[in-house]
């Protein structure tokens, strides 16, 4: 028996997926204030719909279907963990790690693009949230990738399997806030 | 609940589902009607939301209170909205006013679209 509380008989939960949880329910606030703020400035400015004009919606869609597919991995993942099967877990924890990079890359594109043609985080108050927002959201992005790498290693050797579905977990829950982000700043125009 | 009893719906179709709310809420915008765009961009949003936290996340298999503590932080966001909105989003109210709004509404629209 290891020293720790892996089990909580009030809460009926593991010890690791209430953890979660608590910080997907720190997360809500933290992206819900910004998003809140973004909100009340734009519906305040109907002519932010101008600045929102220059984002590209087709790279902020082909982004949201490489989050969803990449929560698919990472639900499959969980159910290869379920099953006691690591090394396939790994795998798809791997795709999984795919699709947070191919989303950075075309973040990168894009933020190339629009930055070399003149919007900037100072340009006004819609690029500052735009940058904020999508920046914010990629760094949990990065973040999801590097644990996600960690868990896999451990998940190959059949190790830690329940954290295949604690960083799903996190992993959905960026997806979600993506969910809202991609009309915020790429439909509503 | 421990990991056996989770019930692992047919997530394929679920994550197919959501890629076709996807498509619908890109082509929405496309027919020109303010109130379907609305509907389209975020109705969507919140059923594709709702979707990944039921299917994916299996808040609906755990316990009550999970819900109730995702709820409570939902419900500060929207307490943070309306208590903080109806100063943000005026230009002007009793004994102050944003100047630089002020001047940027007097201003034409091309120059209100930059001020800050």
């Amino acid at each position: 028996m290891r020293p720790i509380a892996n089990t909580r008989s009030v809460t009926g939960i593991p010890t690791g997926r209430l953890a979660v949880w608590w910080i997907i329910v720190s997360e809500i606030v933290i992206f819900g204030g910004l998003l809140g703020s973004y909100v009340m400035y734009r519906l305040a400015h109907d002519s932010w719909a101008n600045q929102a004009a220059h984002t590209n919606t087709m790279a902020g869609a082909f982004n949201t279907l490489v989050l969803l597919t990449s929560s698919l991995s990472a639900v499959l993942a969980h159910k290869a963990a379920s099953e006691g099967d690591g090394k396939k877990a790994a795998k798809l924890l791997g795709a999984t790690i795919c699709g947070g990079a191919v989303f950075l890359t075309v973040k990168a594109f894009e933020w190339t693009h629009e930055i070399s043609i003149g919007y900037t985080i100072t340009s006004n108050t819609f690029w500052s949230f735009y940058y904020t927002a999508a920046g914010l959201h990629g760094l949990h992005v990065i973040a999801g990738m590097i644990i996600m790498g960690i868990v896999a290693k451990d998940a190959a050797k059949g190790r830690e399997l329940h954290r295949v579905e604690l960083i799903g977990l996190y992993w959905h829950f960026v997806d979600l806030v993506w969910i809202f982000l991609f009309p915020l700043l790429y439909i509503a125009k | 609940m421990s990991e056996s009893e989770h019930h692992h719906p047919n997530y394929v179709k679920i994550w197919a589902i959501l890629v076709v709310l996807l498509v619908v809420s890109v082509l929405g915008p496309e027919l020109g009607i303010r109130s379907v765009t609305l509907f389209t961009a975020f109705g969507i949003a919140i059923i594709k939301a709702y979707m990944v936290a039921k299917n994916f996340m299996h808040v609906s298999v755990e316990p009550r209170f999970v819900t109730y503590l995702l709820m409570t932080a939902v419900l500060f966001v929207v307490l943070f909205f309306a208590g903080t909105a109806p100063d943000v989003m005026n230009a002007e109210g009793t004994n102050w006013e944003k100047s630089s709004w002020l001047a940027a509404e007097a201003s034409a629209p091309a120059e209100a679209e930059n001020h800050h």
